[in-house]
């Protein structure tokens, strides 16, 4: 069944991800787990980029942008202290909405915000409705042009990050809290939590991942790719091809929001660092790297790179390393490094997101 | 118009600039025939397909598609009401399989989003597997079934040309735009693609040819038109225009300071 055999490297994936935490706790270096669901979110990013990317053909270079967007909504509604306006009648609506949660902060002062998972909504619907609003009248540019655009975007959202009061300006957001999901679940950096939220990312990727493969290899996929190869043609076939590039364009800045969203909550903060142009390009060139067109190569190159960067094997050349990656991979491996002859072997057991 | 009339465009203008492209020009496409438009190089065919396709918008004139107007339609909107194309350089999907490029011609008969296709529900998959059935079929039909899981762009052009065909068959259209088949094929591969139009006809789809091959032409159009420098200057059964006084001229290039010398 051909229809099963997309999910075979998910399994794969499932064990090797339980293996990595056996071999991290029995060698006693379980700290790398930290790293790696850091990494994790990243990558949540960097699938959504692939699929516009990659698969439709469209550049973005704004994509650090949404995943702030994400972040910062979500780490605004939960840290915003509603305590001296709890007599209004709209703070006491929220609340007996049950949109509120009362908490203690490191100094013991009460605060009473925006629970998680409003939070998280909003910050999907924000992310949804400026994704749209930008993308409406930019998706009509091609190649150079779409790709400035976004950088203008990415530019912006920057601005406002490191200006606005209310965004903390150059020191960002810190003492978020937890977000508790459900049965005891909750995404949260703490050490007693590691390992629990090793598998919350890992499960949120994968899920993230199973969505990716079947869009791409369903009838929208098809279309999206047809519009990569030739746009004329997708439309003499009856493919709205705006409207289509128009909802990847916003189906991919969701999956970098809910990075965004998680990843804030995991840290327990979010800075303008985040929402710098070096991150968009991070997050391409990892596709590029990756194999444009390849959800499972842009996975694992998320993971590897982001992995190594938050390690600082870097150093102080991080943006550079990213910057000398982007260069090298155009001049010799313009397919991506898992397809060059040397890796062969390895990119067979990786398999095409798409049978095609 | 007549009841048996499929596609009727009447008084149509572009420009181009200065250049007026194509100059009133109104023409009738019965259901089941094959119509050809011939003309010189420059003389407004493609212009007048893209205007009938939607690719291009018209400075006057109507197209009127199945007694209705489609004028300012979108390309894409025309298209799922029932006309297909194929281009005058094939314009494959490349990198995609043989097959996908086929099932890309099921789009405008198939439903499935976003999220059906993210969460693949059975409902989903189903139709997915019905278009994979039909692709197969059309693929089938054409004797190119061997090649289904072949990449687009490794195809010799020859048999590129054919999964077009294919792909615009797919689509299951009243009405097949057929921008110079015969281009850039030698005169085997010319006769085969004489009978798979008339093929294509006796499935029920009506064809408008562009073409610069005489030979295919008359050989199967049931009527022919002619244009040049963007104007009809004749319209009628191939005999009758192969005999046209007007079209000699242009085709053999005399003009009419020659004439007046003979």
């Amino acid at each position: 069944m051909s229809q099963l055999r997309r999910y075979i490297p998910v399994i794969v994936v499932v064990l090797a991800v339980i293996v990595l935490q056996i071999v991290l706790l029995r060698t006693g270096s379980t700290y790398y787990m930290t790293q790696i669901t850091m990494s994790a979110y990243y990558s949540l990013v960097v699938i959504g980029l692939c699929l516009l990317m990659g698969y439709a053909g469209q550049v973005s270079l704004g994509h650090a942008g949404f995943f702030a967007i994400g972040g910062y909504t979500s780490a605004v509604l939960t840290t915003l202290n509603l305590m001296p306006y709890r007599q209004t009648p709209l703070v006491t609506s929220f609340g007996s909405l049950g949109l509120l949660v009362q908490r203690q902060d490191l100094y013991g002062t009460e605060i009473l915000s925006f629970s998680p998972w409003v939070a998280f909504i909003m910050a999907l619907l924000i992310t949804t409705i400026i994704a749209f609003l930008i993308g409406l009248p930019v998706i009509r540019l091609k190649g150079h042009y779409l790709a400035m655009a976004t950088l203008g975007f990415g530019l912006i959202i920057y601005r406002i990050v490191l200006g606005g009061r209310i965004f903390g300006q150059a020191d960002g957001i810190s003492n978020i809290p937890p977000f508790y999901l459900f049965a005891g679940l909750e995404v949260n950096g703490r050490m007693p939590y590691r390992v629990m939220n090793y598998y919350i990312a890992w499960f949120v990727v994968l899920a993230v991942m199973v969505l990716a493969i079947n869009l791409i290899n369903s009838r929208v996929g098809r279309a999206l790719r047809s519009i990569h190869e030739n746009e004329e043609a997708a439309h003499s076939l009856g493919v709205n091809t705006y409207r289509y590039k128009l909802l990847i364009f916003v189906l991919s800045a969701l999956f970098a929001a809910l990075g965004g969203i998680l990843l804030t909550h995991y840290n327990g903060s979010i800075g303008p660092s985040e929402v710098t142009v070096m991150k968009s390009v991070r997050y391409l060139v990892i596709v590029a790297v990756g194999g444009m067109a390849n959800l499972w190569g842009a996975l694992f190159m998320g993971i590897v790179l982001n992995f190594l960067s938050l390690r600082g094997v870097f150093g102080t050349y991080d943006d550079a390393v990213f910057g000398a990656i982007l260069i090298l991979i155009m001049l010799f491996a313009p397919q991506g490094l898992l397809r060059m002859p040397r890796f062969k072997a390895l990119s067979s057991m990786l398999p095409r997101g798409a049978n095609g | 118009m007549g009841n048996n009339t499929l596609l009727e465009t009447t008084g149509l203008h572009r420009f181009f600039g200065g250049l007026h492209a194509v100059n009133d020009v109104s023409i009738k496409v019965s259901a089941g025939s094959i119509k050809g438009i011939i003309g010189p190089n420059g003389a407004g065919k493609t212009t007048l397909f893209n205007l009938i396709a939607g690719t291009l918008l018209p400075n006057g004139g109507q197209v009127i598609f199945k007694d209705r107007k489609i004028t300012a339609m979108k390309a894409h909107t025309i298209a799922s009401m029932g006309i297909a194309r194929t281009f005058q350089t094939t314009k494959l999907f490349g990198r995609m399989t043989v097959l996908e490029n086929v099932m890309m011609g099921r789009h405008s008969r198939t439903r499935s989003g976003f999220f059906a296709g993210m969460l693949n529900l059975p409902r989903t998959w189903r139709e997915d597997r019905h278009t994979r059935d039909k692709a197969f079929e059309i693929l089938n039909d054409m004797g190119l079934v061997s090649h289904a899981g072949d990449t687009a762009s490794n195809l010799p052009f020859g048999k590129q040309r054919l999964i077009e065909f294919a792909r615009a068959l797919a689509m299951e259209p009243q009405l097949l735009l057929l921008d110079e088949p015969a281009a850039g094929l030698n005169i085997y591969e010319t006769k085969e693609l004489a009978k798979l139009i008339l093929w294509i006809r006796d499935r029920g789809v009506t064809c408008l040819v562009v073409e610069h091959d005489m030979s295919l032409v008359m050989a199967i159009c049931d009527d022919v038109v002619v244009l040049d420098q963007g104007q009809k200057i004749a319209e009628g059964p191939p005999r009758a225009i192969q005999r046209d006084p007007d079209v000699i001229r242009i085709y053999l290039g005399c003009d009419d300071a020659q004439n007046s010398q003979s």
